[in-house]
């Protein structure tokens, strides 16, 4: 019983992270939900005994562990090292619209270390650390009207009927 | 010296801040539009797009014009990994690239006049150069999606080119700060490039990724990107901020 819910645990932070790397989306799971707690398990290699669903459609939040029996705890280990496993695991290739990405995460002491693309669009470089290239953190604000005098708007241009057409068509591509 | 017309259907602004700017300067370059109009657009019967996509004119036999705007329109294709196609329901429509390449080369024209400061703007896409008349970047105000008349960032501008994506329908409707907007829920997206060609043909296809068409703008290299999405948040890329500083003097 243990087994398996630990293995939900794994499986639901790998399916957490996969879904953050698929999604290329600012927020990369480095920092997963602290109330998981962690402990010696083998690599995720051994999950393939698992049926596993594709890791994209793991939910985000932590799976329920199944409420039949309140589980032990768990003897915490004495020194706790973090989310995950230390090794290198190979991720899905993905689309990422522009090209096909596909990386391989470093773990180091339960932490993410490092990202290596093993497949990247433009030949970019094969091993970017983090914060660099990867995934980038991008700011974020509330707009604000302006009362600044400027020389010129920039604006979706609702006048042109071509615009729209164009938009249209490249929109009904986006949903195939 | 500035003057307003319509070209393409859409308000063309053109603006020239030299000393030796005259009427002709300007007539020279809104003269291109029309012809650039004539030529591609998609509405006039006669046009050379509309005689070829009834079939009247073979692919060899089409204006130099033309050909090289079939090969830009291929390679955006190639650059947005297929978001950008001019070829739908088995017709062809350029229309994505050409504007952005209309603006640019009528900059272009300008250059080869000499001049150094202007402004060429179709229908909130821009391309400027030099400084506007009181010798500072030229201002540019990113449009509030939701509401028409007012600007929600501006940006300084001294050479390239800036082109916004959105949708085509009013801000008012589809406004819901308090809505569960999806991730993908994107109003507009703006890129600046290094002129406005490279900026419009890159905006559309990001804007039809949605919420990742600022990660596509991130990744290209020369170009910073402002999306605002249906709840009125933005999101910039790294370098987008180099623009927005106050200038003082």
């Amino acid at each position: 019983m243990k087994k398996i819910i630990l293995s939900i645990i794994v499986l639901g932070a790998f399916g957490y992270y996969t879904f953050s790397q698929s999604q290329n989306t600012p927020t990369v799971a480095y920092v997963a939900p602290q109330t998981v707690s962690t402990k010696k398990q083998t690599t995720l290699v051994d999950q393939t005994s698992v049926p596993v669903a594709t890791p994209v459609s793991v939910p985000v939040s932590t799976p329920k562990p199944v409420p039949v029996t309140k589980p032990k705890p768990i003897p915490v280990p004495v020194t706790k090292k973090g989310l995950y496993n230390d090794g290198t695991y190979t991720g899905d290739v993905a689309d990422a619209y522009y090209g096909n990405v596909q990386v391989q995460a470093v773990i180091t002491n339960g932490k993410l270390s490092n990202v290596i693309f093993l497949d990247y669009p433009q030949d970019r470089s094969h091993s970017l650390q983090l914060s660099q290239r990867a995934m980038p953190i991008l700011t974020q604000e509330a707009i604000q009207a302006q009362s600044a005098n400027v020389n010129g708007v920039s604006g979706a241009s609702d006048t042109s009927a071509a615009f729209q057409q164009s938009l249209t068509s490249a929109l009904a591509q986006a949903r195939a | 010296m500035k003057e307003t017309r319509i070209t393409m259907g859409m308000p063309a602004t053109i603006e020239i801040v030299d000393a030796g700017a005259t009427q002709e300067s300007l007539d020279m370059v809104f003269d291109f539009f029309n012809s650039v109009d004539e030529r591609f657009s998609p509405y006039k019967t006669d046009s050379e797009l509309s005689r070829y996509n009834r079939g009247e004119i073979a692919e060899g036999d089409l204006s130099e014009q033309m050909k090289y705007i079939f090969v830009l329109a291929e390679k955006t294709k190639n650059d947005t990994n297929g978001y950008f196609d001019m070829r739908h329901n088995g017709t062809c429509d350029p229309s994505g690239i050409v504007k952005g390449w209309a603006i640019h080369e009528g900059a272009n024209l300008l250059r080869a006049k000499g001049f150094q400061n202007f402004y060429v703007e179709i229908a909130g896409d821009i391309e400027v150069s030099g400084h506007n008349t009181d010798g500072a970047p030229w201002s540019i105000g990113i449009r509030n999606p939701f509401k028409r008349e007012e600007i929600v960032k501006v940006v300084h501008l001294s050479s390239g080119g800036i082109a916004t994506s959105g949708t085509a329908i009013r801000g008012d409707h589809i406004y819901n700060p308090k809505g569960d907007a999806r991730p993908n829920d994107i109003a507009s997206i703006t890129v600046i490039g290094p002129n406005v060609y490279e900026a419009d043909r890159f905006a559309t296809p990001a804007f039809a990724m949605g919420g990742d068409g600022i990660q596509f703008i991130e990744a290209l290299p020369n170009s910073e990107g402002y999306m605002i999405d249906t709840k009125g948040i933005a999101t910039m890329t790294s370098g987008f901020t180099k623009f927005t500083r106050a200038l003082t003097f």
